[in-house]
């Protein structure tokens, strides 16, 4: 069967996170969150940790740590401290006490490396279904509330009168990016979502003219690079999440320089 | 029956206290502006009649099924979201490409549907955020300060726009002006407030009233019937406008400490 080699799974793995990531890095991007995906995923080296102290799946512990980070941000936005310090404080808190926790279970070895860039050769078909299924979830969520969310970026107020709540949806967009963080740990790694969620959607801005087609040409770029970077690992034997992000970072630079020539119309 | 009546409202952020006790209500078709120094609630008034602010006690009702056009004070579009007038105007949805064209035109700029957002100047800003509120087929336009950052003649071509909008819709207005020459010829009725609703009728009424002067009369005296009846000194309004902005705010102050 075609899933049975582990370059056909890493693949479909990475597009699948590619896929989630974009809309949601968009609005990590249109509203200046950038550090939220520092901040989330620092939380889940934490739940890395308290999942292996308490012998549950990786997967249970990000998720629960990352949810928690998601819901602690948006009770902390409204209450007169700027997002970025918000974010700066919980993400710096987050990783310090993750590794502390880490620290403590003496009887476990830890590879915090292979939880830091991830491992997407390693990947099972088990967490494939993991992965798409949850990217799933998250495109079919954002693509429900697309509208919402995005009269809720473009401004509060203008939303309310639409009969709209953004904190609501503020809620909506963290969750998911919680649950998109949990599932993207076991490919790229924690430090290397946040560049998943940004890079690609920075690099589609010069080229969208509607935030649906940023969204789009995101998740093609992500899809891209992880395609790329990947047959890249493979060619020059180098590890493969931080080559998918180089390829990323490659299209960005490329984007930047000759995106106005190339936007579509 | 009243679009919209406000009951009893009061807002408080925190220990603060921005408004008190206000009660007003809106009738089809009239336009009401309400006026006041920085500071004196009117843009809370208006965000818990939208029901962005949550009132600390008081009650919003709305007609059942009103349709609101809301414009707000400030609206910045990030360079990073790419956003074309029509895609704008189509949110959040269920609006045809046919009636973003009749709107732009019905706010007097047929020609912007496909420019970007963020490339926009400040008066093709507020024409297009017209145009937004008229998709709905609004029974009220709610416009905070829709003209701040205009030019004079932007900001009288603005208003215009408003009063043709309401001959032709017969739409009521609510709107929130620091330009009283503006306000005392285009209002049917002005609300004066100052954390309260100080006074309020007709412009003649309200101008003539000792609680406006307090606000915004103190000094110049006959600058009031200069704004609603002697258009030749717009250019001394500006100015004198100012400074009993200024006077009123030092004036001002210890009245709200002591209440």
């Amino acid at each position: 069967m075609i899933l049975d080699d582990f370059m056909v799974r890493a693949t479909l793995a990475g597009v699948g996170v590619a896929c989630a990531a974009a809309p949601l890095g968009s609005f990590v991007v249109w509203r200046r969150m950038a550090y939220f995906g520092d901040a989330t995923s620092h939380a889940a080296i934490l739940g890395v940790a308290l999942a292996l102290a308490l012998n549950l799946s990786v997967f249970a512990g990000a998720l629960a740590i990352a949810l928690i980070m998601a819901l602690t941000v948006t009770a902390l936005s409204g209450r007169g401290y700027a997002m970025d310090t918000v974010l700066g404080v919980l993400a710096h808190s987050a990783l310090a006490f993750g590794l502390v926790a880490v620290s403590f279970l003496s009887g476990v070895r830890i590879d915090l490396m292979a939880y830091l860039f991830g491992d997407i050769l390693a990947v099972s078909k088990t967490d494939l279904a993991v992965i798409w299924g949850g990217a799933a979830l998250v495109v079919a969520c954002i693509g429900m509330r697309w509208s919402a969310l995005l009269m809720s970026t473009l401004n509060e107020d203008l939303a309310y009168s639409a009969g709209i709540d953004p904190k609501r949806e503020q809620l909506i967009l963290t969750v998911a990016l919680a649950v998109t963080v949990a599932v993207a740990i076991k490919v790229v790694g924690v430090l290397l979502i946040a560049a998943m969620l940004i890079v690609p959607a920075a690099a589609a801005r010069p080229l969208a003219r509607t935030p649906e087609g940023m969204a789009l040409i995101a998740a093609a770029l992500g899809a891209l690079a992880a395609v790329v970077g990947l047959r890249a690992a493979y060619v020059f034997d180098t590890p493969a999440g931080p080559s998918i992000v180089c390829v990323a970072a490659v299209i960005f630079i490329g984007t930047s320089l000759f995106g106005r020539r190339l936007a579509i119309r | 029956m009243s679009l919209l009546s406000v009951e009893n409202l009061t807002i408080g952020y925190g220990a603060q206290t921005v408004l008190q006790s206000v009660n007003l209500s809106i009738e089809p078709g009239e336009i009401v502006t309400i006026v006041g120094p920085n500071g004196s609630g009117k843009t809370s008034l208006l965000r818990a009649i939208i029901g962005a602010v949550r009132p600390t006690s008081g009650r919003v009702t709305h007609q059942d099924g009103l349709r609101i056009g809301y414009v707000p004070q400030k609206l910045h579009v990030d360079p990073t979201l790419p956003m074309t007038v029509d895609r704008f105007l189509r949110l959040p949805g269920g609006h045809s490409r046919a009636d973003c064209a009749a709107a732009l035109h019905k706010a007097g700029v047929p020609d912007l549907r496909t420019r970007q957002m963020s490339g926009l100047s400040g008066g093709q800003f507020q024409r297009v955020m017209l145009a937004r509120a008229l998709m709905t087929m609004p029974q009220i336009l709610l416009l905070d300060e829709a003209t701040q950052g205009l030019d004079q003649p932007g900001s009288a071509a603005f208003y215009r726009q408003i009063e043709d909008v309401r001959r032709d819709t017969g739409c009521a207005v609510l709107m929130i002006s620091h330009e009283l020459h503006v306000v005392m010829s285009a209002s049917d009725r002005v609300i004066c407030l100052n954390g309260h609703v100080c006074c309020e009728g007709t412009p003649e009424i309200v101008s003539s009233a000792p609680e406006y002067r307090a606000l915004f009369g103190t000094g110049t005296g006959g600058a009031l019937a200069l704004y609603r009846h002697d258009h030749n000194h717009t250019h001394d309004d500006g100015c004198g406008h100012d400074h009993s902005h200024d006077h009123h705010h030092h004036d001002h102050k210890p009245t709200e400490a002591a209440e």
